[in-house]
């Protein structure tokens, strides 16, 4: 096995089965074989675990059933009623992040969110989609969002085009916070990884400040999955509300 | 920095786009209603858990408050009985004391009267004896046996001095 010297290595895309389709390079990359992995025990969790549905449910079911009342929860309790059709997307965006984050924790596997292009695909889809609902919501009325009420109209001059900024910036921060979080945390066990490799007997400490750092990196990982699913379930109670 | 590999971006795209439309497809059709439904049939089990014992004990109630009518019934009944049987027993013991006391009052009297009538017949036979003594003293004394006719009027005429 191939010892990572660089820390930033293990963010390298490989290409496992190329593919082209119509000219376009869509190869079969070990990021895809992640996010397979990912979708996989997702469906193990809450499809096979669920397969004979039980009264008292067992661990499996229990933990389904707990990530389903969590995110029905959070998604109640910010965004109210009006938020039960978008359910199956937030808990399927909450559930394919946490799992892409845990999963990457795993020693020479691949995360999935510490590819920017990753985390800012899933912040832009949010973005449209919220953007979307608020008009199809509330119409061309939906632009007064941007209009703060109560203010002079002088200050609205400056005023609106900061809310309209703040709005537009709202993908990049979404998909920069979780990508950074995990390109710090990964390129830090890396540098102790590395280190450890090229110390000999005394790679003992790296290793034990690894293993510690890898805790710390489980509450990340957790963490980032809910702000991700909390920000995108706000955007999503500002489109439905307007405040 | 590997993730700024522009050439990198279309298959992780092209990727992301088809595990998260099978994610959401597998999530939306499948998972999610399967563990709504199991979270229901427990709620709806658990409600129905709480209305059946709410049923039961509504039942107890109503059992406890009809057995306690029922007691006091019962213990009415068995007063109105025992002061029934009490009158009557009362009113029978009466009835026998008073046939008791009748027969007692005839038998007194029956023997009364017998007694009256001994006394009579012995005061009758007195008399006899006390003429036939009284003949028997005159005789001996006389010598000669007075006249028995004599002698009983005598007797009589004693016997009513004395109030025999």
């Amino acid at each position: 096995m191939a010892i990572e010297l660089h820390p930033l290595e293990q963010f390298t895309i490989e290409r496992v089965l190329p593919v082209r389709l119509h000219g376009l390079d869509v190869s079969y990359t070990n990021a895809a074989l992640a996010m397979t992995a990912i979708v996989a025990l997702i469906a193990a969790l809450t499809i096979f675990g669920t397969r004979r549905a039980a009264l008292v449910p067992g661990r499996v079911q229990s933990l389904a059933e707990l990530s389903y009342e969590f995110v029905a929860d959070m998604l109640q309790s910010t965004v109210g009623p009006q938020g039960l059709p978008f359910f199956p997307f937030i808990f399927s965006l909450f559930m394919f992040i946490l799992f892409a984050n845990l999963l990457g924790l795993i020693p020479y596997s691949f995360t999935v969110t510490g590819q920017i292009i990753v985390t800012f695909a899933l912040a832009i889809v949010v973005f449209i989609g919220v953007t979307i609902v608020g008009f199809v919501k509330h119409g061309l009325h939906f632009l007064r969002f941007f209009v703060p009420e109560g203010v002079p109209a002088l200050l609205l001059v400056i005023l609106v085009p900061i809310e309209v900024l703040s709005y537009c910036i709202r993908p990049f921060t979404l998909s920069i916070r979780l990508f950074a979080n995990m390109l710090a945390g990964h390129t830090m066990l890396g540098i102790f990884a590395g280190f450890a490799a090229l110390i000999g007997a005394l790679a003992i400490f790296p290793v034990a400040i690894d293993v510690m750092l890898l805790a710390l990196e489980l509450l990340v990982a957790v963490l980032q999955a809910y702000v991700f699913a909390i920000l995108s379930c706000l955007y999503l109670n500002d489109a439905i509300h307007m405040h | 920095m590997p993730q700024l590999d522009v050439s990198t971006y279309l298959p992780q795209l092209f990727w992301l786009a088809v595990s998260f439309i099978v994610l959401y497809v597998l999530m939306s059709t499948i998972a999610l209603p399967r563990i709504a439904a199991a979270i229901e049939a427990r709620r709806r089990r658990r409600e129905e858990d709480l209305d059946r014992a709410a049923q039961l004990r509504r039942d107890a109630e109503a059992l406890v408050a009809a057995y306690e009518s029922a007691r006091a019934a019962a213990r009415e009944q068995a007063q109105a009985t025992l002061r029934a049987t009490g009158e009557r027993l009362a009113a029978a013991a009466a009835e026998r004391q008073r046939q008791l006391t009748a027969v007692l009052a005839e038998r007194t009297g029956a023997a009364e009267r017998d007694i009256a009538a001994a006394k009579a017949r012995a005061l009758a036979e007195i008399r006899t004896v006390a003429a036939d003594v009284a003949a028997d003293l005159a005789a001996r004394l006389t010598g000669a046996p007075p006249d028995p006719q004599t002698v009983t009027s005598a007797v009589d005429r004693v016997a009513a001095e004395r109030a025999l």
